[in-house]
């Protein structure tokens, strides 16, 4: 783990913080996990596409990743070129070669030879010639490779399962990061500005907060999102309107308690300004209680994002996502591979944040630093 | 320099307002140290802070050069700040524990747009070896300095900056006796060199016998006599005065002492009427609960806020 906790030039402090996150070996390890299955879920397009990584073609060397070559470029007639289309394929072979990704399906591409109506089983559970029924050779087929394989079956749109939950958990991981992040952001200002000036606007700010966050929050995201059309970024800002309250209460207290410390005086006393006293003296003892609430923020932003896809308010129809799993599961009982992929990604990914979380609280818990 | 007048601050309690300063009068003037002494909770502390406009005062005035300090904002306040700084009782609470000492001396130079970088660093090790601090300070945290080192980095702060008067708030009390000794020499040090004067608030009347030249006493938000010191503590002429400097410890026992004033010091939410000192005082009579003493002077330069004096 040393590349992740190698050596810089820390404060004491933060050295035994950090001797403590280590010490619970299982968050460590969770986060090493977490951030591992992120950084292969961020280089998707690399690992799950319908379009090939690099194409030698004609002696010129085309990147479909980067760039939509018109079909025309290899003799067809579509805007966009069909990588899948044997005819294509034989074309670019018969004039160079190309690389494809491990798995050559995006999210969103169907796989028109699935051997049963969708959804179908893991391609493991077919035998060869069942598996390769569909293309047009037959067994022999080239197209009836590994590369094609559905690992964890299709959903019912004929969609491959091990791309989508790849693409879902990409998607669900930057949602709540940015999520956890901007609400923190929001809450801790909110928090700020209550604890440090007090009085009446600390009063009317609070009466407010209580109203607020006694609105039943899901019902009225479900009565939102189904007025709008929800992208992903209308949906943050939903989202964000209720989860900014959760740091608010402890921020408030941290700036309550530490206002009035002696060396804010002091640097009242020496003039120094609201905003930088807020930002240089009490901002650093609130960022403790805001770090360990961090990952399990995230965690909820997840998982309310789980819950409105699964009850089809969330993501727009076609979207990544293992809400959408779940509920593709619950409405095919018959095809365990789905409801079982969601459940298993979903809580692997819940599990591995919640152990880090639990670290990230050990190491700034005082009784262990200080003890 | 400093003239403070009718000065009054009231604190929210739940028995109704608390007065904790009830129209104070004082001034100091230039190079000139004065000593505030009173029991705990007797509102000298406020006095100070709500000198430097830490507390709002709600009434009354507080004039530096004339200039009333109350209505100031934005660089004219800064200025006034500049020539008037605090330092605070305990050295344990009053540094960042999460800034180096130099970050905490740049920061007031900083703030105050004196100088660039280099004149500011030159100005911080010069102060540093002033208050007798060794120069790698700089890059230290305030938990890597003892009490009286700390002590000393309060002093830095509010000195780095060339105020004209300090608010010194128990400065010593924190300390321990042989370091008390070695702070209040060099408060004395600094007075000399810069020209200082200081408003040095205390209960410890030892403290203050030793470095003040006049002292006010207060008690209850008021105060109740103010004289010379060495007139002060040779003849006090209030009670309550009385009372307290024969309250001081000597290693003498057969010394002689007057009547120690009885009972604790009453909620300043519920002042006694009249003289606020006579439900304790030894010598009231019934002229003290009824009538305010107001200050009279009984000799040059010494003032008493008493029926008897």
């Amino acid at each position: 783990m040393a590349w992740l906790f190698g050596p810089r030039r820390l404060s004491p402090l933060n050295v035994r913080r950090l001797a403590n996150f280590r010490a619970n070996r299982r968050g460590a390890w969770s986060l090493v996990l977490f951030l591992t299955v992120f950084a292969i879920s961020l280089v998707s397009e690399l690992i799950a596409n319908d379009r090939p990584i690099l194409i030698v073609y004609k002696g010129e060397i085309l990147s479909p990743l980067l760039v939509d070559y018109p079909e025309e470029k290899f003799g067809g007639f579509l805007p966009q070129t069909q990588y899948r289309d044997p005819v294509i394929q034989e074309e670019i072979e018969a004039n160079g070669f190309m690389i494809w990704p491990p798995i050559r399906y995006s999210y969103n591409t169907p796989n028109n030879e699935i051997p049963d109506p969708a959804p179908a089983k893991p391609s493991w559970m077919y035998d060869k010639e069942k598996r390769c029924a569909r293309y047009a050779k037959g067994v022999d087929d080239l197209n009836c490779t590994l590369g094609n394989w559905n690992w964890l079956g299709t959903d019912d749109q004929a969609r491959d399962v091990a791309a989508r939950i790849l693409y879902g958990f990409r998607i669900s991981v930057l949602f709540g990061l940015m999520l956890a992040v901007v609400s923190s952001l929001v809450g801790v200002a909110a928090g700020a500005v209550q604890g440090y000036f007090g009085g009446w606007i600390d009063l009317v700010f609070q009466r407010f907060m209580e109203v607020w966050s006694s609105l039943p929050h899901l019902y009225l995201l479900l009565i939102i999102s189904s007025m709008f059309v929800p992208s992903f970024w209308i949906l943050l800002g939903i989202m964000l309107m209720f989860s900014w309250v959760s740091l608010v209460g402890l921020v408030r207290a941290e700036f309550l308690r530490a206002r009035n410390f002696e060396y804010v005086r002091a640097a009242r006393a020496l003039g120094v300004g609201n905003l930088a006293i807020m930002l240089r003296h009490l901002l650093p003892n609130a960022m403790v209680a805001t770090l360990t609430f961090l990952p399990f923020i995230l965690n909820s932003s997840i998982t309310t994002l789980t819950s409105l896809d699964f009850l089809g308010f969330g993501l727009p129809p076609g979207s990544p996502s293992l809400g959408e799993m779940l509920a593709q599961g619950k409405n095919n009982l018959q095809a365990p591979w789905l409801a079982l992929t969601g459940f298993f990604m979903i809580s692997l990914m819940l599990s591995l944040l919640i152990f880090v979380g639990e670290a990230v609280r050990d190491a700034f818990d005082p009784r262990k630093t200080f003890g | 320099m400093l003239s403070v007048e009718g000065l009054e601050v009231r604190y929210a309690h739940r028995d109704g307002a608390l007065r904790a300063v009830d129209g104070v009068d004082l001034t100091v003037g230039r190079g000139e140290t004065v000593g505030l002494v009173g029991e705990s909770g007797c509102g000298k502390s406020t006095l100070g802070k709500a000198i430097l406009r830490l507390v709002e005062p709600i009434g009354g005035r507080v004039a530096i050069d004339g200039v009333d300090v109350a209505g100031l904002k934005g660089d004219r306040l800064l200025a006034f700040r500049r020539r008037v700084q605090f330092v605070f009782q305990d050295p344990y609470a009053s540094l960042n524990p999460r800034r180096t000492i130099g970050e905490i001396l740049d920061g007031a130079l900083a703030v105050h747009r004196l100088g660039d970088r280099p004149t500011r660093r030159h100005r911080v090790r010069e102060i540093l070896d002033r208050v007798g601090l060794p120069a790698d300070a700089v890059d230290r945290l305030p938990h890597e300095f003892s009490g009286g080192q700390r002590q000393r980095i309060g002093i830095a702060r509010a000195l780095v900056l060339s105020p004209d008067l300090i608010v010194l708030d128990e400065p010593v009390s924190a300390l321990d006796v042989s370091i008390q000794a070695q702070i209040l020499n060099l408060l004395v040090d600094l007075k000399r060199e810069f020209g200082l004067a200081y408003l040095f608030v205390s209960h410890d009347l030892s403290v203050v016998r030793y470095i003040a030249d006049r002292v006010l006493v207060m008690y209850l938000g008021r105060i109740v006599e103010c004289a010379d010191h060495h007139v002060l503590f040779g003849e006090p002429r209030h009670p309550y005065t009385r009372a307290l400097v024969d309250a001081v410890p000597l290693p003498d026992p057969r010394r002689p002492r007057a009547a120690i004033v009885a009972g604790d010091i009453p909620s300043a939410a519920r002042p006694p009427s009249g003289c606020r000192f006579h439900p304790r005082c030894p010598l009231a009579i019934g002229r003290c609960a009824d009538e305010v003493p107001s200050m009279r002077e009984i000799a040059p330069g010494h003032a008493v806020a008493c029926h008897l004096a």
